[in-house]
């Protein structure tokens, strides 16, 4: 029997490109971008009057200071804006060019089947992809109790204690799990050992990170020889191996141990139902993908990588941990525990340079575990694991050389010639894997079935056994003595809701207890939550982009690849760069990368000495993370008072390392929320003395079409697509955070071992000679289209409006709330660029009221509060982004001036400082409905605190729309102190 | 609660109470309020030598993140078990029971007086 390839049932028939060229635009060019930017004209200039401009132009002018300007006449690399039709119809062709086949390829990337509900539900829904990191936990419950979820699944299924709430991926887990061993290893050397059979892309970002940091690692064929001799700090064993092999790692585990080493094991989450698990096998830490729980592949992801550890390592796990604690009535509550590790406080001693988790990712996977159950689970995995038991069986009986081993999903074949074999079996719409020249590879996976199995033995046997025989069954080869015993996800939340109607029910339950950018704005500084358009969504979930293995060949990825190579010349002409890298999964990835692009061009050069980066004050704390990673040494600058980097101290610091300075790292516009007036000269001093200038790009929403960063002495940047570049943010990820650099530090940008080159005629990814950062060759590619879409739809002319919108929006929140909260820092315009930073210092001195009950009783308001006391303790950075229309500011505005009025009634004693509306913030349905109301406030007051500013329809909406949250504040030291990270036992909420 | 005009401080906000050779050491009141809500403190081991203006341990709050500077050099002879599973004492009697190490010491060096150290927080 043979299978369709994919190609063939298509009905879209892909277009010619001069075809799209000459038909007629089937809207008005600008209709995407007055979508996009929610202020009228008739609006803006409402807030230019308040602001006290003529026009957006002026105000450009007047807040971006010149010597940085771009060149009006620049003529911009980008098409002309596409109308929201237009611009699907170029992504459907695109889509076109990809030939999706079923993928045997395995090496940690599985077809799955992502249930309906779950893709409608959580996916597709803005309810969670348009949510922020649940750094506000009052008003993200729903989200924490999914990831709650996803974390006591990770837990149970490897056998460990503490899981965390996702990593990037699975390659990058490893590394992370490398540098945790050697934090907590009492060994003292250098060396970490790695299994020969871990896999492939692991060990290249493996190589690249450990040499960095001045880790040797050690390859050693563990299953075939056990551990090698001599000093270690950590082993990585991965099971089941790249090969498929099933092995008992128990003795290498304990000879690492009894060395003073950790145990590190690489998991496959969906054998881990069926094998005895790592924890039980004695390792100190798993790590993995939830991939194959029903997250597409995607061409590499975005998918959620995990990690676990055994008890008394909770404290060195990287990124984020939510956990349990209790609200001011005592009631349990989630919240993100340990924040204390993470970079933005410890910053170059932090555990980790890893902010963002994959939110979206883990809660999908989460609730795969939670519709389909631990049976549910097991029964998928028993059918994968028959299909290639079935497999083997069936090639043996004609005649293939299957190779002897035990394995769980995967099985190598030798063959006469691995290439012809490939080719044979793409043919007949299969893609297999190549191991060596003569030896290839096949995963099968939950949509695996008998026609697949079918057709791969046709093709491997080369018609030496004839038509296959089909085998009932399949004998189960997994080992004995590794079979698991023990339980798994008992929790009643993974055995209630296996029913569809259930499942809806409970997704619909957990997102109404959160606060997502579809109820209202989340003015949160430095992240920039515009929005995130439903055609920009649109591709996201089409099969095409979907169901690509990430190392599938290149002819089968064309599409893929042309869209990504257009948005990287994209990036690159926004950004005044050369070359662009998509590969980085995260802002952070994207800062390790650039600097290991800077490491690199230095020692290619003979420069080994260069490794001093400096770091102004005011910095982010992720840079001095990441550059610790890349191998520098972190030199901080200090800031003037107006939150500048301080030149004369900056000379000095050059002056003193001018033989060993790296590095530059400067964010632009400044963390602080301003155009920096003198950047050029902070970027001259760098380069004469040698160095090379990183201008983080976490700001760039201030800067596309006013400036770009390679024009006025950036040589390299990392952007952040779910910032300025509308992928949303998930609840806390997925991110994309590409690199971008001059020409000259292009050879140093990240390559892959599996990238694929564009064909012939097509302007693909670039392709660079720099150590891997992320498992794929282009990071996510399945959330691209996303960024694709906004540039697309916007051109040149709507990104410009689009920043200065974005601009013009901060600029009025100032000017309508400096006289109730000073506004902390100002350019020399007396301007600020996208965001504000409000001092309530001051606010707090005179009433007591704190940050954290004004950010409280916004919820009250129905808002999501403002970025608290980032970068400066006690402020709160206030980013209206360019989405926002002028009602909801003006809303925002009043609700923080009724705040302000209320702050005063309990400074002037009216209300007692430690029981007023602010203190008790937020009020929950329950709390001002209970029989008993001892307070000096009214219930009215504590719930519908914005009845009297509003009118009309606009009031109306509020009172009938208001958002309760579910809980009260929430006890951030309980937590702490008493850390719960696993879904609570259900009679920890009797009353 | 320990008398505050009898300790000897350091300027990183430690305080050090001396008994024969054995130096008793703790953070200061001042410097637990600046921090917040203790939540783990993490100490060296018993047996450790030690040096003055040394890393030797951290407090965590739910926000930030204090480093220990040792004030004294010596060998650790005892630290606060009691710290483990109730950082908040260092909250609640930052100069009484939550104390942080004992340290055996064959000279102490110099230190602040209450009056000094109140000069630099700039308390009354």
């Amino acid at each position: 029997m043979t299978i369709q390839p994919f190609e063939d049932l298509r009905t879209t028939q892909p277009q010619d490109a001069a075809d799209l060229a000459v038909r007629p635009a089937l809207g008005a060019p600008d209709a995407f971008r007055r979508r996009h930017i929610g202020t009228t004209a008739d609006a803006q200039e409402r807030m230019l009057a308040a602001v006290g401009v003529a026009s957006t132009d002026e105000l450009m002018a007047r807040a971006v200071p010149a010597a940085i300007r771009q060149d009006e006449d620049l003529v911009t690399g980008l098409p002309p804006a596409a109308s929201e039709r237009e611009a699907l119809a170029e992504l459907r062709r695109l889509a076109a060019r990809n030939t999706v086949r079923t993928s045997l390829i395995g090496l940690g990337y599985s077809g799955t089947v992502t249930p309906a509900v779950i893709q409608r539900n959580v996916l597709e829904n803005p309810s969670w992809y348009t949510a922020y990191t649940p750094y506000q936990p009052e008003i993200s419950q729903g989200r924490l109790e999914a990831l709650l979820n996803f974390q006591t699944a990770v837990a149970d299924l490897t056998g460990l204690t503490t899981a965390n709430a996702s990593m990037l991926d699975e390659a990058t887990a490893v590394v992370e799990g490398m540098l945790l061993a050697r934090r907590a290893s009492r060994a003292r050397t250098a060396r970490f050992v790695v299994d020969a059979d871990a896999l492939p892309q692991t060990k290249a970002v493996l190589a690249g990170r450990a040499e960095a940091v001045g880790i040797e690692l050690l390859e050693a064929d563990l299953a075939g020889d056990g551990l090698p001799e001599g000093d270690l700090f950590g082993v990585l064993v991965q099971y089941p191996g790249a090969s498929g092999r099933v092995w008992d790692p128990t003795a290498v585990i304990e000879a690492a141990k009894a060395r003073g080493a950790l145990a590190a094991v690489a998991a496959d989450l969906l054998a881990m139902t069926l094998l005895t698990p790592p924890g039980e096998l004695g390792a100190d830490v798993a790590v993995g993908s939830s991939q194959r729980f029903g997250v597409p592949m995607a061409m590499g992801g975005p998918h959620a990588g995990f990690m676990a550890v055994r008890a008394g390592l909770e404290r060195q796990l990287p990124g984020r941990l939510v956990g349990v604690s209790k609200d001011a009535d005592g009631a349990p509550a989630y919240r993100l525990s340990l924040q204390a590790r993470e970079q933005h406080i410890r910053r170059e001693k932090a555990t980790s340079n890893i902010c963002t988790a994959q939110v979206l990712l883990a809660v999908m996977a989460s609730m795969y575990a939670v519709y389909h159950g631990p049976a549910g689970l097991k029964r998928i995995a028993e059918h994968v694991h028959a299909t290639a038991s079935r497999a083997a069986s069936m090639l043996r009986a004609a005649g293939a050389r299957v190779h002897e081993q035990p394995f769980f999903d995967t099985i190598l074949v030798d063959v006469a010639d691995a290439d012809a074999a490939l080719a044979a079996a793409r043919d007949r719409g299969l893609w297999l894997r190549r191991v060596d020249a003569g030896t290839v590879g096949a995963s099968f996976d939950e949509t695996t079935d008998d026609a697949v199995v079918g057709v791969l033995v046709e093709v491997l046997a080369d018609g030496r056994g004839g038509e296959p025989v089909f085998v009932a069954g399949g004998a189960a080869t997994l080992p004995v003595q590794l079979l698991r015993t023990s339980e798994y996800l008992a929790h009643p939340v993974f055995n209630s809701f296996h029913s569809e109607t259930g499942m809806m029910r409970y997704l619909k339950y957990l997102a109404d207890l959160d606060y997502a950018l579809d109820r209202g704005m989340i003015p949160l500084g430095s992240c920039t939550m515009k929005l995130n358009a439903a055609t920009e969504m649109a591709a996201v979930t089409w099969p095409e982009f979907g169901d690509l293995h990430p190392f599938a060949p290149a002819e089968d990825v064309a599409g893929s690849l042309e869209l990504i190579g257009q948005l990287e010349s994209w990036l690159a002409d926004l950004t005044g760069y050369d070359a662009v890298s998509l590969q980085p999964n995260a802002g952070s990835q994207g800062e390790l990368a650039g600097l290991l692009a800077i490491r690199g061009y230095h020692r290619a050069n003979g420069d080994d000495a260069r490794t001093v980066c400096l770091i102004p004050s005011s910095a982010h704390g992720t840079n001095a993370a990441s550059a610790v990673l890349a191998g520098l040494k972190v030199v901080v600058v200090a800031c003037d008072e107006l939150g500048n980097v301080d030149l004369d101290d900056l000379r000095a610091k050059v002056a003193t390392h001018a033989d060993e300075l790296a590095a530059l790292m400067i964010t632009y516009p400044s963390t602080h929320g301003v155009y920096e007036h003198e950047v050029r000269a902070v970027t001259d001093a760098v380069h004469a003395a040698g160095g090379q200038v990183y201008i983080d790009g976490a700001n760039l929403n201030a800067l596309v079409g006013r400036a770009r960063f390679g024009d006025f002495g950036g040589d390299v940047s990392h952007l952040n697509l779910h910032k300025t570049f509308c992928i949303p943010h998930g609840g806390g990820g997925p991110g994309v955070g590409p690199v971008a650099a001059k020409a000259h530090l292009a050879p140093h940008l990240p390559s892959h071992p599996f990238a694929q080159e564009a064909p012939e005629g097509v302007r693909g990814p670039g392709r660079f000679g720099g150590t891997p950062v992320s498992a794929a060759p282009f990071g996510s590619p399945g959330i691209l289209p996303i960024s694709w879409s906004y540039v697309r739809m916007m051109g040149a002319d709507g990104l410009r409006e689009a920043t200065d919108a974005a601009v013009l929006a901060a600029n009025y929140v100032a000017a309508r709330l400096g006289d109730a909260y000073p506004v902390l820092y100002r350019g020399d315009g007396g301007l600020v660029a996208h965001e504000c930073i409000l001092d309530l210092r001051p606010l707090t001195a005179e009433t007591g009221v704190t940050v954290d009950d004004v950010a409280k009783r916004l919820i009250d308001h129905g808002f999501h509060a403002p970025t608290m006391s980032f970068p400066v303790p006690g402020t709160l950075m206030v980013e209206p982004t360019e989405s926002e229309d002028l009602g909801e500011i003006d809303r925002f505005v009043d609700a923080m001036l009724a705040i302000r009025a209320e702050a005063d009634r309990v400074g002037s004693g009216e209300w007692p400082a430690d029981d007023n509306p602010l203190r008790n913030a937020p009020h929950t349905a329950r709390a001002v409905t209970d029989t008993v109301w001892p307070h000096a406030y009214s219930r009215e007051v504590a719930a519908y605190p914005f009845e009297s500013s509003r009118h009309g329809e606009a009031r109306l909406r509020s009172v009938r729309g208001k958002y309760w949250p579910p809980v009260r504040r929430i006890d951030q030291a309980y937590g702490d102190r008493n850390l719960v990270c696993a879904c609570p036992p259900p009679g920890a909420f009797e009353d | 609660m320990a008398n505050a005009e009898d300790l000897q401080y350091t300027a990183d906000h430690e305080w050090v109470s001396a008994d024969g050779d054995i130096a008793t050491v703790g953070i200061t009141g001042y410097a637990a309020e600046q921090l917040g809500d203790i939540v783990f403190v993490d100490l060296p081991s018993v047996g450790d030598a030690v040096e003055a203006g040394q890393v030797i341990g951290e407090l965590e709050s739910t926000k930030s993140v204090g480093e220990l500077f040792c004030p004294v050099s010596g060998t650790v002879t005892e630290v606060n078990e009691e710290l483990a599973a109730a950082p908040e004492i260092v909250n609640s009697d930052p100069t009484g029971a939550g104390w942080l190490l004992k340290v055996q010491v064959a000279e102490l060096p110099e230190l602040l007086d209450k009056a000094a150290y109140d000069a630099l927080t700039g308390a009354a």
